[in-house]
Formats: C-alpha cells, structure tokens, sequence
C-alpha cells in the first residue's frame, strides 16, 4: 500500500465483531450489543492451533472405524466413510460419491491444511499476498460447516432402517469423532482472527 | 448504515469512512475487499412476512411424517425427530444432541430471536434487550443446519433407492419450504438498519 493505512488499533479503537460498532480502546464490552471486546481476539493463534491439532487427531479413527453398521437377516457388514463412497462409486453413481467424498474427506482435511498454513504464516510475519489469504480465511470459515453432511445421513439412515430383525442401521464410533472433527474445526476457524494477517503491514509503518 | 461514518473491517481492522451506499448495492473494504455493508431496502414487512411463514413451515416439519420406508408390505415411518431419538437410544447421546442443536433447537431460536426483535422494531418499538439477542442471533448463524440436513435427505433417498422405496411425507417438502423462506427472510432484513435504532450508552 502506497497510502499508510490507518487500523482501528492505531486509532485507539476497538470494532465490535458483532456489530461493527467502535468502541474506545478498553471498554471491555460493546455498549450496544454485549458483546466482549478484544481489538484482536485473545491468545487466537494458540487457541486456533490446539483446536486444529484436536481435531487432526480424530480425523484418523473418524476415517478408520465404521460410520455405520448394517445388520441384515444376521449379517453384519461395517461401514467407513471411504467405503460409502466406494460404494456410490461401483453402483455408479458418482456425482454422489464426489458430494460425499467433498464434504466427509476433502472438505475437512483441507481446512486443517489451510488453518495450518494461515497460522503458519501469520506466526512467520509474512507479507505474502494478505488479500487472498484473508479471502482463503472467509471461504474455509464458510465451507467448514457442510461437512456435517455425513452425520445427517447417517442420522437419517438410523432412522428409517430400523426393521428388528429384518435389517437395522447403528450409528458406529467414527459417528462421533467425526462430529467432533467438524464441529472442533469449525470452532478453530472462528478462534482465528483474520486482522492478524493485517497487522505486519502496520508494523511496517513504524 | 450513515454514509460518512467510520467503520473498521471486520476481517483486517482498517478504518475507513462509509461511502454512499444506493439501495441495492454494497460496499467493499478498500484494503482486503471484504464486505463492509449492504443496502437493502428499507423495511421489515417482507422479512416479517417470510418469517411467519417460515414459523408455520416449523411446526410442520417437526410434525408431519418425514421419510417412509417401504418395502414388500412392510412400512416403517419416520419423523424429523426419529433419527435423533434412535442416536440417543444407540447410547449415542452426545450425537443425538448435536443434531438436535443444529436442526431444530438452533432454527426455532433463531426464529423466535428474529420474531423479539422485528416485531417491535417494524410498530416503531423496541424489545427490551434486543440487541443483545439479535447477537446471539448473529452468533447462532453458523450453527444453523437444516440446508446441509436436506442434503443428507437426498443422499440417503439416493443411497437406500436399491434396498427399498423411500416415500418423501410433507415434512420433507415443509423443510425444503422452509430454507428458502428462512433464506429470504436473512436476505431481507439489513442488520444495520437495526443496530441503528441503538441510540447511545444511557
């Protein structure tokens, strides 16, 4: 930027993340909507750093034990999310297998890749190409949350294969750490505070 | 939002003055491009409209049958809510209430929360608190998860098509009717047009 640019921060003001409202520097909350205010959100890259790394742990037996467990006339045959999307595969009907495949594998390993790399690159003081980096921040935010697709399915798949003993549908463990993946990533990319990335150009100025 | 006045980017902190926004259009931080403000037309009628509409579609999906499953003679039918209750019975009770969260309990407060506040903003009034609960309105947002549970009807109709015939009920068709009207709803209503009523520290 040829013009110096002139932050919140510097003006000894705080921007309310709910609504916008400028607040002077230290006012603890938001006068009109409550909320607390921080000029950066506190300890974010800490905060943001143990949730990725939480949820990179339960991303292994979220993929690696069953989502689901079909019993049919005795047979029990277990279900990963790999071999859902196998199975849309084989019977053909890819388009399917590619939703799935996106919002249970792609989707989320993707956004730990991409917290890793803002996070990387924000502890490292890079200035390279803040604009697209923040724009990378506001699509992994929200993207993040169309994973839970594969827990709805198996919800709505609990619910109506339910036969006694004709064939029933369990939830299975990687239900739940599967879960966890999503909703501890999703909490990540709010710990994150995108304004970090912006904060090297200023201190550039001094 | 005034034209004229300061504003910090959410998403990089830089200051800048609010240019003038027409109605219809939106205004982008100068400096990282994120959206600063829109401007929408001035009035809560449509969104109030939609949100009443989007009350009733409520009730109905949470009461109407949802999905059946048939097969040879044999009919099991479900509701929204069946699903949730075969989670926590499987011991799986920690999954049970997540879905619980994001599909219904999130939706009918989001609802309620918009109805507290509009409602008295569009008669000229002001709901006590009302701005604290249209945060946690804001704050609810991402929680809210009936467009990604309507994709998990269509995969699952997809994915039992060979085993059985899945026959949609109208809460299927409720739920669809309810995203796009709650959609509309959020469209609508400019939530600086409500911040603004705000008129100082008293």
């Amino acid at each position: 930027m040829k013009k110096k640019a002139l932050t919140a921060r510097k003006a000894g003001l705080v921007a309310c993340t709910v609504c916008h409202l400028l607040s002077p520097d230290g006012a603890g909350r938001c006068p009109r909507c409550g909320a607390a205010l921080h000029s950066r959100k506190p300890d974010s890259i800490a905060r943001s750093w143990a949730l990725v790394m939480a949820a990179a742990i339960l991303y292994i037996p979220a993929n690696v034990l069953p989502m689901t467990t079909v019993t049919s006339l005795g047979m029990v045959q277990s279900d990963t999310i790999m071999s859902g999307v196998v199975y849309f595969v084989q019977s053909g009907s890819w388009p399917i297998a590619l939703v799935i495949f996106v919002a249970s594998v792609f989707v989320p390993l993707l956004k730990l890749f991409i917290l890793s790399y803002l996070l990387i690159s924000v502890q490292r003081k890079s200035h390279f190409r803040p604009k697209d980096r923040t724009r990378l921040y506001l699509i992994t935010e929200a993207v993040g949350r169309w994973s839970m697709l594969d827990i709805f399915v198996v919800t709505i798949l609990v619910a109506l294969v339910n036969l006694g003993a004709l064939a029933t549908i369990q939830a299975g463990p990687a239900a739940l750490y599967f879960a966890a993946v999503v909703v501890l990533t999703m909490l990540a990319a709010m710990s994150f505070d995108p304004r970090l990335i912006w904060d090297v150009k200023e201190k550039m100025h001094e | 939002m005034t034209s004229g006045a300061l504003m910090a980017c959410h998403d990089c902190d830089l200051l800048q003055k609010i240019p003038v926004v027409p109605e219809g259009s939106a205004a982008n931080c100068r400096r990282c491009g994120a959206l600063l403000v829109r401007n929408k037309p001035k009035s809560f009628q449509r969104p109030l409209a939609l949100l009443l509409a989007g009350a009733i579609l409520f009730v109905m999906f949470n009461a109407f049958p949802f999905l059946t499953f048939k097969k040879e003679g044999l009919e099991h039918r479900t509701h929204v809510a069946t699903g949730i209750r075969e989670l926590y019975e499987q011991g799986m009770w920690g999954l049970a209430v997540l879905v619980a969260v994001n599909l219904i309990i999130v939706p009918a407060m989001h609802l309620l929360a918009y109805l507290y506040v509009l409602v008295p903003v569009s008669l000229n009034r002001r709901a006590p608190g009302m701005f604290r609960v249209f945060r946690y309105l804001r704050l609810m947002q991402p929680w809210h998860m009936v467009e990604i549970f309507m994709l998990g009807v269509l995969v699952s109709m997809i994915k039992l098509a060979k085993m059985a015939q899945i026959i949609p009920g109208v809460a299927v068709f409720a739920l669809t009717a309810f995203i796009f009207v709650m959609a509309a709803a959020s469209a609508a209503v400019d939530p600086h047009e409500v911040w603004e009523r705000w008129e100082g520290p008293r």
